[in-house]
């Protein structure tokens, strides 16, 4: 039985297999090149990238959660041209992998100015839009949570943007169908959901926050079940395609995003755990198609039986 | 930079040192890489409901001749209590070697190695690698009292080795910075390397620097990916933020922001 892993997810970006790595939790892929070979991932999000440096937060920036960890980094890079000059030379020698760069600003000037300077790139077929982090002051997460904002940044982007524009998305909102809608009619090519959420942790003997920023971003598999039901709900509500994220763990994780609604997913967190755990997703899900006669990863997006 | 691995070891023996310590011996499955003194561990922690990180662990001891690392590990919260019920014949796995050791080149001809609490666990390879090159090791370890000194006897097969003790149970009374080694003898040596808690290391930092001696001190934060990518361990360096885990552990005193 021939078995087509690859995805294609719109504009020019096709991947080979339906597994990425999320922005912030696999630096620029190479710091993985020991433990696995990198080129065979679908595809790798690099570090949120912003138009100047940015230091970002204070430390302490990690607390162990259940089943979890809550982060606030800030966005910590050396902003978008120290990217072009110094880091993506680096990136090229990836050639069957896709490399996305995500980009962050915290005003739409500077998400149009990041945008612009990453479609010089040949060897950068999409960014993803990071309109959803909740660790930094200004801009990031407060462009998600109105569909009016998240609209006229990803218009804003677009005019600029010439390849392909997914848009990532935070689930700290009340409706993030409405969002995902309001993005797509701005001219996203697809969402990624969902981002960290907002979330707390607290050193009782301290009588402190554990991390510097008092609230910081939710992730791993705690966050799972609410990762899932999102996917579901802007499946519902979009026709470009999703790429789901939240606490995947395993290939099994994994296909149930896929059957959830997604086209593709993202590894995150769990890459901390095991450096490993991407190319296993990736074997997994080619078993799980062998098992239930799947040739196409397309077939599975949706599939859930209601 | 050495070559990085993720390895299922086997738990060769899990020896209880005092009420608080285990010294973790694990058994490679074929044959050890090159590890660095100074460098850590990523030991994988069964993901309960207070565990779900790996633990940074600094590498204690190895043994190429039977394909042993071993740890020596303090049991301060719920996953290092975990790795004191580790049996024999466990399966761990360790994601290894990772940061960047001491400079052996940087240490001279005399250098003294100062640990403070379990501090002391990287310096045991360190004096053993330097030993081995020929140059002379010196030991200053500080702890509260007499049992919070570990494995004083495997150190003393590699140098020569003074304690203090908070209480004074047992040598000079006091913290590393009363013992005379520090306060009138310091020019005796050409560098400190040093791995204890931070105020420790602060206070020896200031000696080394009042006696214009090289010191390199091994920080420790909380991790989460232990490889540089998560940015979660950062320390103000005159450089910025940068990663415990990638950039360091072990950092010259002058780079951080400790003045």
């Amino acid at each position: 039985m021939n078995i087509d892993l690859s995805v294609d997810l719109g504009k020019g970006l096709v991947l080979n297999n339906p597994v990425m790595t999320a922005s912030g939790t696999f630096g620029y892929g190479y710091e993985y090149d020991d433990f696995i070979d990198v080129d065979s991932l679908g595809g790798i999000i690099v570090k949120g990238t912003t138009l100047k440096p940015r230091q970002g937060n204070a430390y302490p920036r990690l607390a162990e959660t259940p089943h979890g960890i809550i982060n606030a980094v800030g966005l910590q890079n050396k902003g978008v041209d120290y990217f072009c000059e110094n880091i993506n030379p680096k990136l090229k020698k990836y050639k069957s992998t896709k490399v996305l760069v995500n980009v962050s600003g915290s005003c739409v000037d500077d998400y149009v100015a990041t945008a612009e300077r990453i479609n010089e790139l040949d060897n950068i077929p999409a960014i993803e839009l990071n309109i959803s982090c909740p660790n930094v002051k200004e801009g990031g997460m407060g462009f998600g949570t109105s569909c009016e904002s998240a609209s006229n940044v990803v218009k804003a982007v677009r005019e600029v943007y010439k390849k392909h524009l997914m848009v990532k998305l935070t689930p700290n909102v009340t409706s993030i169908a409405d969002i995902a809608k309001a993005v797509e009619q701005a001219g996203a090519d697809s969402v990624s959901l969902i981002n960290t959420l907002l979330g707390m942790a607290i050193d009782a003997e301290r009588r402190r926050p554990v991390i510097s920023t008092v609230t910081g971003g939710l992730s791993g598999p705690a966050v799972k079940p609410v990762a899932l039901r999102m996917v579901w709900q802007v499946s519902k509500a979009v026709s470009i395609p999703i790429v789901g994220l939240g606490g995947i763990a395993s290939a099994t994780d994994a296909v149930e995003f896929l059957l959830a609604g997604a086209s593709a997913v993202q590894i995150g967190t769990a890459n901390f755990i095991d450096p490993t755990i991407s190319i296993q997703v990736v074997n997994g899900i080619q078993d799980y198609m062998i098992r239930h006669n799947f040739t196409s990863v397309s077939e599975i997006t949706g599939g859930l039986l209601v | 930079m050495l070559k990085r691995f993720t390895t299922d070891f086997t738990v060769e023996q899990n020896e209880s040192i005092g009420v608080d310590y285990i010294l973790l011996k694990l058994k490679h499955p074929t044959t050890l890489p090159d590890m660095a003194p100074g460098q850590f561990v990523e030991v994988r922690i069964p993901d309960t409901s207070g565990t779900f990180l790996r633990r940074p662990i600094s590498i204690h001891d190895v043994n190429y001749g039977d394909n042993t690392i071993s740890l020596l590990i303090r049991k301060v919260g719920n996953g290092t209590n975990l790795l004191g019920k580790l049996k024999k014949s466990d399966i761990v796995n360790l994601v290894y070697p990772l940061g960047n050791g001491f400079n052996l080149d940087k240490a001279g001809s005399k250098p003294l190695l100062i640990g403070g609490g379990v501090g002391i666990a990287p310096l045991m390879l360190l004096g053993r690698s330097l030993k081995s090159r020929g140059t002379e090791v010196s030991y200053l370890f500080g702890a509260r009292s007499a049992d919070g000194l570990l494995r004083i006897d495997a150190y003393k097969e590699i140098g020569k080795v003074e304690v203090t003790t908070e209480d004074g149970s047992v040598g000079t009374k006091g913290f590393v910075s009363d013992h005379n080694w520090l306060k009138d003898n310091i020019n005796q040596f050409t560098s400190l390397l040093v791995c204890g808690p931070t105020p420790m290391m602060k206070v020896v930092a200031k000696a080394a620097k009042a006696a214009s001696i090289p010191c390199y001190v091994s920080l420790e934060n909380k991790m989460a990916c232990g490889i540089g990518v998560c940015l979660c361990c950062v320390t103000e360096t005159k450089d910025g933020h940068r990663c415990v885990c990638s950039d360091g552990p072990v950092f010259e005193v002058n780079d951080l922001n400790w003045d």
